[in-house]
């Protein structure tokens, strides 16, 4: 006689609780996505979701505090770093963290990065480099690559004209009050494990008070690249990959103990 | 009754100190008074005046124009201010540093080697003080008692031990003024 | 307690303290670096947060920042770094975080220098970022009224969620006089944060601060929201100074520093018989054109002084238009000096006489604005 089975279903896998149960407006194929599910998995594996505060920037990530389930304030284009100074210094034991493409970072927020790194400010910054303006429709951005054609760029970049990229991670790293600067890439399984890893350390560098961190991820724009995803995905690791090598940039004294 | 006072010289003569001192005293005895500082790039060096003025109604304008009482304690301030003083008005001139005498004659000038005493009284730093003593005892706006009592109860903690100093400089200040307008 | 001789700017910084406030961002400017001086020794000794930003741009983000957790919070600045400002206030009045904006007006535009004006009037009073938003401007004209109204903005920003500026020029930022301070606020009636102050969404769904609203709709209904409240504070908190109005026939008009000299020049036309009389706004927004439109009822002339080209006298002209007798305009002249200087009382004196000469009892149709040929102070 056959005993009754009873199979009872195994979860595993649940959407993060830090991550809020609704859709987003990314394009299809879009990295976003991923990164903003690797940060919510964070909190919620490092139990911070009931004391962080986010910062969401101007970009494709506008609406970031949509997809989270935490605190969250929306930045002026680029003032993500200050405002989250502002936050951190009245609220030290709160875990703040700011969302930031390449326009805002690098471009008309390059000055807000460059001091809260060089005050060493205890704050985790999400740094989401596809190498173009993405909520704009596609122009030039300081980390746009020598030659790659934008809305702004239709000939492709003139270095002669607007210079070389900007590799935000190596330049962070150079100062001081950096604790943790390193660059992930999110175009395939091996590497976004990486950047979780990546990401994880950011924000327990911030509990451990060692100042500021910085993860730069590699991701991708179908849209705006014109390619379909897959292609893009290619795109990252055949021409991002060469000009923006991943490593660990900066690990301060006492990180590598976390 | 509205007294409007100048007190002017280089930068690091104690122009504006002096003018506190006045204002401090004011505000004791219970008068109305407003200090207002030049607050030019010059940190060190460059002219550095300061206004006061003191009334015993509600002030109104805080500026100064034609000030009826002035210390110079240089002589570019000399030639700023004589020449918009008040007719009738007190000049006090640091002698000690300012070779010219005054040339308007509707003045009660009184000229005060106010460098020359300091240094008697072992600090030249004191010449802006022995200044403040000649404008109070020749001007009449307050009492040479009621500064040497701001003096007492404003001087900063670490200046403290200056104060034996502070009032002998207001009194020779004050004689010599009293003497010259006999 | 008794008073004490303070300067104005460190005046303000002591009076903010005393309010409660918990986080000072701000960049060195004359002239109002005194202040961030101050609050750079006191802030520290009371455990309090200073920082001092890379730029106006950064500390007015800070600000907005540090609002967004509910606690009180400011910063301080003077003309040109108050134009940097401008972006994170109208992020910041969007938001509805309350915060304290402290703005010593000095001579522009551009670099200009650094002696006393008042050129930013419209800039702060009619908002100088993008966007309908208003902030409570509250101008003072004596270092006690700055001690007192930094209290004020502090207790009018928390009620309204709003940006609450004091105002004041230069000279009244470097100014020493007499003035009592007020005991520090009651740590309970600064209360909890509020409900919907960013501080963790610890047992409770997640707060968010934002200025965007995307649909149309939205963003009209929430424009909506934010007039009915500047329309609430124009009902119920306007504040002003008069002096000798009650049969006043000639009224001047001037805000802080130049309304303080143009009463001097107010009680000189008195003791010459004219029978003259002063209004001084003290809120600049909202206001007081309730009580101007009163005045013009009894008014033969309106004598605006301003310590720039004339821009309160647009409000004043607004506020008296039609509301004199027979539903006329009462004549509006203007007065002022640019460049930081100063005017003083016998100049206001001699354009409330000239006033007086001209502005006859029959009501004229409106004044035409002229500038002087010889680029001496702007008579209108």
């Amino acid at each position: 006689m056959l005993a009754d089975v009873v199979l009872e279903p195994e979860i595993t896998y649940t959407r993060p609780a830090a991550l809020a149960d609704t859709y987003t407006h990314y394009c299809p194929g879009c990295t976003h996505g991923v990164a903003h599910k690797l940060v919510a998995e964070v909190i919620d594996e490092l139990g911070l979701r009931e004391r962080t505060i986010g910062v969401a920037p101007v970009g494709c990530a506008v609406f970031a505090y949509n997809y989270f389930n935490v605190d969250f304030a929306e930045a002026a284009h680029g003032r993500a770093p200050a405002m989250a100074t502002g936050i951190k210094r009245v609220l030290p034991d709160q875990m703040v963290f700011t969302y930031q493409g390449d326009g805002d970072l690098a471009s008309i927020g390059l000055g807000e990065i460059t001091h809260v790194a060089a005050r060493g400010e205890n704050l985790t910054v999400i740094f989401v480099n596809n190498a173009i303006y993405g909520m704009t429709g596609g122009q030039m951005a300081p980390t746009t690559l020598p030659g790659q054609k934008t809305a702004s760029s239709p000939c492709g970049r003139d270095v002669e004209a607007t210079g070389l990229p900007l590799r935000m991670a190596e330049l962070l790293a150079g100062l001081p009050g950096t604790a943790y600067a390193v660059r992930r890439s999110l175009h395939n399984v091996k590497e976004i494990n990486r950047a979780k890893k990546a990401i994880r350390t950011a924000f327990q560098v911030q509990q451990a008070g060692l100042g500021f961190a910085l993860v730069e991820l590699l991701s991708s724009c179908p849209t705006n690249w014109g390619l379909p995803p897959l292609d893009a995905l290619k795109w990252i690791e055949d021409q991002m990959l060469p000009y923006y090598p991943l490593g660990d940039y900066k690990v301060a004294d006492g990180v590598e103990q976390l | 009754m509205q007294t409007d006072l100048i007190i002017s010289g280089f930068g690091g003569q104690g122009a504006l100190f002096a003018g506190q001192i006045l204002a401090y005293a004011a505000m004791d005895e219970g008068l109305h008074v407003t200090w207002i500082p030049s607050y030019g790039p010059e940190m060190r060096g460059g002219t550095a005046h300061c206004t006061v003025v003191i009334s015993d109604d509600e002030i109104g304008s805080p500026l100064v124009r034609n000030p009826a009482a002035a210390i110079v304690l240089n002589q570019p301030s000399l030639d700023k201010y004589e020449p918009l003083m008040a007719a009738g008005g007190v000049l006090v001139v640091n002698s000690s540093l300012i070779p010219r005498r005054p040339q308007r004659t509707d003045l009660r000038v009184v000229e005060v080697p106010a460098n020359a005493l300091a240094e008697e009284l072992g600090n030249v730093r004191l010449a802006n003080v022995v200044a403040v003593g000649a404008l109070v005892a020749a001007a009449g706006v307050l009492s040479v008692e009621a500064v040497e009592r701001a003096l007492a109860a404003h001087l900063p903690e670490r200046h403290k031990h200056l104060l034996p100093a502070n009032s002998q400089a207001l009194r020779r200040g004050a004689a010599l003024a009293a003497a010259a307008l006999a | 307690m008794a008073k004490q001789l303070l300067k104005g700017n460190e005046a303000i910084a002591e009076a903010a303290i005393r309010a409660g406030v918990q986080a000072y961002f701000g960049y060195p400017i004359t002239p109002q670096t005194e202040l961030l001086e101050y609050m750079a020794r006191r802030m520290p000794e009371l455990g309090r947060v200073f920082l001092q930003a890379e730029s106006e741009l950064a500390a007015i983000n800070m600000v907005y920042g540090a609002a967004c957790t509910g606690r009180r919070v400011m910063t301080s600045s003077s003309s040109p770094g108050v134009s940097l400002m401008q972006e994170g206030l109208s992020y910041i009045a969007a938001s509805e975080v309350p915060c304290v904006i402290v703005d010593v007006m000095r001579g522009g535009p551009g670099l200009g220098n650094i002696a006393p004006a008042q050129g930013d009037y419209t800039q702060i009073v009619k908002g100088g970022g993008h966007g309908d938003y208003r902030m409570i401007v509250l101008a003072p004209a004596t270092v006690q009224e700055a001690v007192d109204l930094t209290r004020l903005a502090f207790d009018l920003a928390d009620k309204y969620r709003m940006i609450a500026v004091v105002l004041l020029d230069g000279s009244l930022g470097q100014m020493m006089e007499p003035a009592e301070l007020p005991p520090f606020a009651d740590g309970a009636a600064l209360g909890t944060p509020p409900a919907w102050a960013l501080t963790g969404a610890q047992g409770r769904p997640k707060n968010v601060v934002t200025s965007i609203h995307l649909v149309p709709e939205d963003e009209e209904q929430f424009n909506q929201q934010l007039q009915a409240r500047y329309a609430e504070i124009a009902r119920t908190e306007v504040r002003c100074h008069e002096y000798a109005t009650a049969d006043a026939d000639l009224i001047v008009v001037g805000f802080g520093t130049a309304g303080r000299v143009a009463q001097t020049a107010v009680k000189q036309a008195r003791a010459q018989g004219l029978k003259a009389g002063l209004l001084r706004p003290i809120t600049l927004f909202p206001f007081p054109e309730q009580r101007l439109a009163e005045l013009a009822r009894q008014a033969r002339g309106f004598l605006v002084v301003e310590m720039n080209a004339g821009q309160m006298v647009d409000d004043v002209r607004l506020a008296v238009s039609g509301q004199g007798r027979g539903g006329l305009t009462p004549a509006v002249r203007f007065y002022g000096r640019m460049g930081g200087i100063v005017p003083l009382p016998d100049e206001v004196l001699g354009a409330l006489k000239a006033l007086a000469e001209t502005a006859g009892h029959t009501p004229q149709p409106s004044p035409v604005s002229c500038l002087p040929l010889d680029g001496g102070p702007v008579a209108r």
